[in-house]
């Protein structure tokens, strides 16, 4: 097995993306677009742009030396001048360019961010892979990319058409000095060669015909992979749909655990027990880097003493999950402020699950206050999605499956729809849209990167009230270059960090857990974190961009027998073994369902006549050997010979009748020396019944 | 090994469908049902089968319900509440959210019936369905270490699924009710081409094979219609759940496109709650629902309203859907009570109904009056409509089903016994397949697929991936086989895992040294002039090409060497391996050494070596 990590990724939106190479297969782990590198682009192009124009840019004094100068261009601030003006274009993994695309065999993609970028794969001809996600994922994931192409196309609507150019030609200008460092590490990668990573935005027939391709698995639906791999999705707790990976294959078992959550309270939460005991773990949980956690070594080393039941359990507690609903509610406190004191809320957070369960608490807590405050919902995939929430049970969470075995819906917000306490619009001039409008009110609104979709317009209208809030995503947007374009702000901010992934401290009782045979870790992560008192064969480290091999766990592959079959093979008893069968094969060795099985063949009775044996153990004696040669009417006579200096004891058979020749024999062989067909013959078979053979 | 198949209802019959199936030492329970048409101790398998003393939960590895019919749940909160199984019990989604509601209906119809002792109380099914571990379609679970599971879609109703189950590696599926083509809002029965031991299917309609079903529906909407249009009033006894709905998309799509304004209704609240139900259990409908219905919502019945009960006498034509079906009691009943005197009136009875109901009654044969149950009789002058399409696979179905699994076994179960009696012949005949039709109480045993688990050896398996094929010609037929595995040798030694190793592996594997056999001759070969060694051997290994045209000849000095045979100049005076002939100048020796394996070849180079002698 070969894992090479090709990109690390960010977070939940960028997922990490891997290529395996399993059995002679090579597997693609998710193909995420890396968009929050989108924010380089000007929501708004520079020469419609007033609203951003008008901001005024640092004092610049003209008669700075040029030496000052440069130095004042490297600690200036960044001004929305310096962001890209034209229209997006979108960052894919970089090293995944350097493979050849139809060498894929499988792309398997854990959840709806991995898939982003699949469309850029799957419009090459030459792509052939056979491509596995579950079918919430392939739903939502579908959608996402569909609202992102409907809103760049708003963009373009907007701002004019594209450059014709194939070649991203805004970044002709970067490369200059004056160029902000941020934004050079953006557009052209910290070693510089990021550029080809840049692409064009897919079309609604390209989402289309990828999505042909797809083959979606239901929940926990074990699939083969010509006849060799099977490959089952496990719900990973991160999200509606998003799954780990089990592998089966004749070269033993394979799991791939990504960001998961042990405990959620929308999704399935994370099966653990499907996980359980494989030959090798890939570890691929990145996002606990992004939170600077303290590692307690005191945490760790009692692990050693607990056992598998206390070890779930200190995975299982609430108190994650409890934490989490206390952020859902401070947000629902915040907007609930907002409005109170005449404010709106706009929140960009666009992963479905808090989305959800935002809506549900958001609507219940407005219903039970006096406030009489709208909720939005503007995207162009809402009401197909938040309609889509409620007919799948099998990837909720306990409760919310309980719901709707009970008969209730299984999130709160069609009731609401249907109140008009919510309201869904597919864009911000869809025409109802100005006759329910109101404000104050709270939208959720599209992109989190706040270069595409309403959130833009939103947050240009609301910016400068003091009053209003905007809930955004941790993760980079407002530390990075996500806020520059709207400044000043005095609209309220508040970051919101979800939890999107395994904390690092519970690793260790994780991998402790599941007791793969080999388990391989991020090195980055491995350095944080202390895994010595994990009881595995071995932990391995990867890094990003290099190749790691695994050597095979199991010595030998399993190879099964039909019993029938194996009944019908000549078995031969040893005289001098007798705890031994031997029996030579027949039959077709064919690959069935991630096993290899010998299984009856055609040429059954061919082979069925006493084959000859080729290859003996044990001894002649003499003796014994001219007694049976006797019965065959061969006569001869016996002369022994000590072995000296060092050569062993042998025997030899002068034989006389019907024709001279003679027999040495010892305990490594016995020759047969005779220019007599017949007679060799006849001699060999005497011998072939005094020894072992086969 | 064997697979027991103990069939405790729906044995050459239907109705309390129960089959426990045995695969090496797990029992696993398909369905648990009741019996619609009987009201003694009959209405429910006879578990005391599987258990004299009760503890089912150390006999039973699991329970699986395919659908919410009664006649595959109906027994379940007695099973589990009042005989105290304890273990899990599987169904899908939809059958463990509707199945409380038709239990529900029919624990209410009974107790109203007879005002008898109920059978399990409302408490009774809900901790009953409070046990049921849902199941969703393909996915794949582990019920033990053992024992695996898996669930196909079904169609029939929804919710409906078939049930894959391997213990080991025997594996069979038990089908529970399915339909192989598309309905209303059910798409077809759909399943994995797998490889089974034993296959249990349904035979309800073991040798009815229907064409289309559209002049059937339309015959149904032309009844409908037509008694309606007379001021008639028309009435569908069926249960809450299934049939309602697809009969009511049917009539619901009809009012629309003729534009009738004839009301619709149902008669409880609970099918109006069901077709909630529905709209949340969409990804179990067919294609085509599922497709339509962000946009529109198939069980958004336009013109259905709820029936009150004083509308039974109230004048004007109206449809109404009243539960339970089959006319067995309850409210259905009571409005045939009624309606049934009027030669204006229509009753459409969609679907089977079982032998001692009402339904049976006016199903086989034209009675002019009915006893009811309580002694009341009835005549019958309203019209009777049978639904001729039903939520089951016809024998085609059936046969496709087999064919397409091609299972080692079949067993026939929930059907008429002649009718599963002809498809059987059918079965044995056509597809080649042993088949079984066993009554209720009996166990039909099949032979189980087993393997052997062998570690293989790198050699072997690397010496099988090229191809080696040999050919013979047999009965004057030239016959290509692929030996590849035939180098494989497997070694079974007392209480260790079997092992298979190439051919050049098995001494070590046995621990053994090899005994050598090999043959031996200085064989004379004629000069002509001056030839040195080197010189000879050219010639003499020309000679053997033209002779052993398969041999590939490898040369080296004063060696040759073909497969094991070695030959070499031998200088010696005295050799022992000579026999005969001594040396001369005319006469060089060879001496020659090859391995039993090369026996044949061996003397085929002697010969070809010796001609010139
Ligand atoms: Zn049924
Ligand atoms: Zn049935
Ligand atoms: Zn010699």
């Amino acid at each position: 097995m070969e894992l090479t990590c090709l990109s690390k990724g960010d977070g939940f939106h960028y997922p990490p993306c891997h290529m395996l190479n399993l059995s002679g297969f090579r597997i693609l782990i998710d193909c995420p677009l890396d968009l929050l590198a989108t924010t380089i682009f000007s929501p708004v192009p520079c020469d419609v742009g007033t609203e951003a124009s008008a901001y005024p840019t640092p004092e610049e004094d003209d008669a700075q030396n040029p030496l000052q100068k440069k130095q004042k261009l490297e600690e200036r601030q960044m001004t929305p001048d310096d962001l890209v003006c034209a229209e997006p274009w979108y960052k894919t993994v970089k090293a995944l360019h350097l493979w050849e695309v139809s060498l894929i065999d499988i792309v398997l993609i854990s959840n709806p961010m991995g898939l982003l970028g699949l469309p850029f794969l799957t419009q090459n001809p030459r792509f052939c892979a056979k491509i596995y996600m579950t079918e919430a994922t392939a739903k939502i994931g579908q959608l996402m990319m569909e609202d992102l192409v409907s809103m760049h196309m708003e963009f373009r609507r907007l701002h004019g058409p594209p450059e014709d150019s194939s070649f991203p030609w805004w970044t002709k200008n970067l490369d200059g000095k004056d160029v902000p460092a941020l934004l050079k590490n953006v557009v052209f990668g910290e070693n510089g060669d990021d550029l080809g990573s840049w692409m064009r935005l897919y079309s609604l027939d390209d989402i289309k015909s990828c999505m042909k391709k797809v083959q979606s698995l239901k929940f926990a639906e074990e699939v083969c992979y010509n006849g060799t791999l099977i490959i089952k999705a496990l719900s990973s707790g991160l999200d509606i749909g998003a799954c780990n990976w089990l592998i089966n294959g004749p070269n033993g078992s394979l799991s791939y655990v990504s960001d998961s959550i042990f405990v959620s309270h929308h999704a399935k939460s994370f099966d653990i027990d499907g996980l359980r005991g494989t030959d090798v773990m890939i570890y691929s949980g990145f996002s606990c880097l992004q939170t600077a956690e303290m590692t307690e070594s005191d945490c760790i080393s009692t692990i050693s003493e607990n056992n598998d039941g206390s070890l779930a359990a200190s995975l299982l507690d609430n108190e994650e999950s409890l934490e989490e609903l206390e952020k859902l509610a401070f947000v629902c406190s915040c907007a609930a402020e907002s409005a109170d004191a005449g404010g709106s809320t706009l929140i960009t957070i666009t992963r479905v699950g808090i989305v959800l369960q935002l809506l549900e608490l958001l609507s219940n807590s407005l219903e039970s206050s006096s406030l009489k405050v709208p909720i939005f919902v503007i995207s162009s995939v809402a009401e197909e999605l938040l309609a889509y929430a409620n007919t799948i049970p099998e990837w909720l969470c306990e409760q919310r499956q309980e719901k709707l075995i009970s008969g209730e819906a299984s999130f709160g917000h069609l009731k609401f729809i249907k109140d008009k306490k919510i309201h869904l619009f597919p864009a911000i001039h869809s025409p109802n849209l100005i006759t329910s409008w109101q404000e104050p009110c709270i939208v959720f609104a599209p992109h989190w990167s706040l270069r595409l979709g309403p959130s833009v317009q939103l947050f240009q209208r609301w910016r400068g009230d003091p009053k209003s809030l905007l809930v955004l995503e941790d993760g980079g947007i407002s530390s990075g270059l996500g806020l520059l374009p709207f400044r000043p702000i005095s609209m309220k901010i508040l970051q919101c960090s979800f939890l999107s992934g395994i904390r690092l401290q519970k690793l260790p009782a994780l991998v402790s857990l599941l007791k793969p045979k080999i388990v391989l870790v991020p090195d980055v992560v491995n350095q944080r974190i202390n895994l010595s008192s994990v009881k595995t064969k071995a932990i391995l480290n990867y890094s990003e961009n290099m190749t790691l091999s695994v050597a095979r766990v199991v010595d030998n592959a399993d190879v099964e027998i039909m019993a029938e079959l194996a009944t019908k093979l000549s078995w031969k008893k040893l005289r001098q073994r007798e705890n031994f069968g031997i029996a030579r094969l027949k039959g077709d060795l064919v690959m069935e369902n991630g096993k290899q099985r010998l299984v009856s063949g055609l040429d059954q009775e061919e082979s069925s006549g006493k084959a000859r044996s080729l290859r003996h153990w044990g001894a002649v004696a003499p003796e014994t050997l001219l007694d049976a040669l006797m019965k065959m009417s061969i006569i001869g006579s016996i002369e022994h010979s000590r072995g000296e200096n060092g050569a062993e004891d042998k025997s030899i058979i002068y034989i006389t009748n019907p024709s001279g020749g003679m027999i040495e024999t010892s305990e490594m062989g016995t020759t047969i020396i005779t220019d007599d067909k017949t007679v060799a013959s006849k001699i060999f078979q005497a011998i072939d019944g005094l020894l072992d053979g086969l | 090994m064997a697979i027991d198949c103990l069939v405790l209802g729906a044995g050459q019959e239907i109705g309390k469908s129960c089959v426990v199936v045995t695969i090496n030492n797990k029992k696993i329970m398909f369905d648990c049902g009741m019996h619609m048409g009987c009201d003694d101790h009959n209405r429910y398998p006879d578990f005391s089968i599987l258990s004299k003393s009760g503890d089912f939960d150390k006999t039973i590895s699991c329970v699986i319900i395919t659908h919410f019919h009664m006649d595959h749940v109906g027994a379940l909160p007695y099973f589990t509440e009042v005989c105290g199984y304890n273990g899990p019990v599987y169904m899908s989604y939809p059958t463990k959210a509707l199945s409380p509601l038709m239990l529900e209906d029919y624990r209410r119809i009974m107790v109203d019936r007879r005002g008898e002792e109920e059978l399990f109380t409302s408490a009774h099914i809900a901790t009953c369905m409070n046990k049921v571990i849902p199941l969703d379609l393909k996915q794949t679970i582990q019920v033990d270490q053992d024992l695996q599971i898996r669930a196909y879609y079904a169609g029939h109703v929804l919710g409906a699924v078939m049930v894959y189950a391997k213990v080991g590696d025997a594996a069979i599926v038990y089908t529970g009710d399915y339909n192989m083509t598309t309905d209303r809002h059910l798409g077809a029965a759909k399943i994995d081409r797998l490889q089974l031991d034993l296959l249990i299917s349904e035979s309800t309609y073991a040798t009815t094979t229907r064409g289309s079903k559209y002049p059937r529906e339309r015959e149904f909407l032309q009844a409908v219609h037509k008694c309606v249009a007379g001021g008639g009033k028309a009435l569908i006894p069926s249960f809450a759940l299934g049939r309602a709905q697809e009969l009511c998309m049917l009539l619901d799509d009809y009012w629309e496109r003729m534009n009738i304004k004839v009301p619709i209704y149902f008669s409880s609240g609970l099918t109006i709650q069901a077709n909630m139900y529905y709209k949340m259990l969409i990804s179990w409908t067919s294609q085509n629902v599922k497709e339509k219905h962000v946009a529109h919502n198939p069980f958004d019945f336009k013109n259905v309203k709820d029936f009150d009960r004083s509308l039974i006498h109230a004048p004007g034509p109206c449809v109404l859907f009243a539960t339970p079906g089959m006319l067995c009691a309850g409210f259905s009943l009571e409005v045939f009570k009624h309606w049934a005197p009027s030669p204006l009136n229509l009753v459409a009875l969609p679907g089977y109904s079982v032998a001692g109901t009402v339904g049976h009654k006016l199903m086989s044969g034209k009675p002019t009056t009915v006893d009811l149950y309580n002694g009341t009789k009835v005549d019958v002058r309203c019209k009777i409509h049978q639904v001729a399409f039903s939520p089951h696979t016809d024998a085609k179905g059936i046969m496709d089903l087999t064919k397409f699994l091609s299972p080692k076994n079949v067993v026939l179960v929930h059907g008429e016994k002649p009718s599963m009696m002809s498809l059987k012949d059918k079965i044995t005949s056509e597809l080649d397949i042993p088949c079984f039709v066993p009554a209720n109480g009996e166990t039909v045993s099949v032979a189980s697929t087993a393997f052997i688990k062998a570690n293989a050896s790198d050699m072997f398996l690397k010496s099988c991936s090229n191809p080696n094929f040999r050919f013979s010609n047999s009965s004057a037929q030239l016959r290509v086989t692929d030996q590849r595995t035939s180098d494989g040798v497997l070694v079974i030694e007392k209480s260790k895992k079997a092992k298979i190793v190439h051919q050049d592996e098995v001494s070590e594997a046995l621990r053994e040294e090899d005994h050598i056999v090999s043959l031996a001759y200085c064989c004379p070969v004629k000069v002509k002039g001056e030839t040195d060694g080197v010189g000879l051997i050219k010639l003499l290994s020309k000679k053997i090409s033209e002779t052993v045209s398969y041999a590939e000849i490898h040369e080296s000095e004063t060696c040759l060497q073909v497969g094991s045979f070695k030959g070499s100049l031998c200088l010696k005076e005295e050799c022992v391996h000579r026999r005969g002939i001594s040396s001369c100048s005319e006469v060089k020796f060879l001496c020659c050494n090859w391995s039993v394996a090369d026996l044949e070849l061996g003397w085929e180079i002697i010969n070809a070596m010796k001609q010139n002698l």
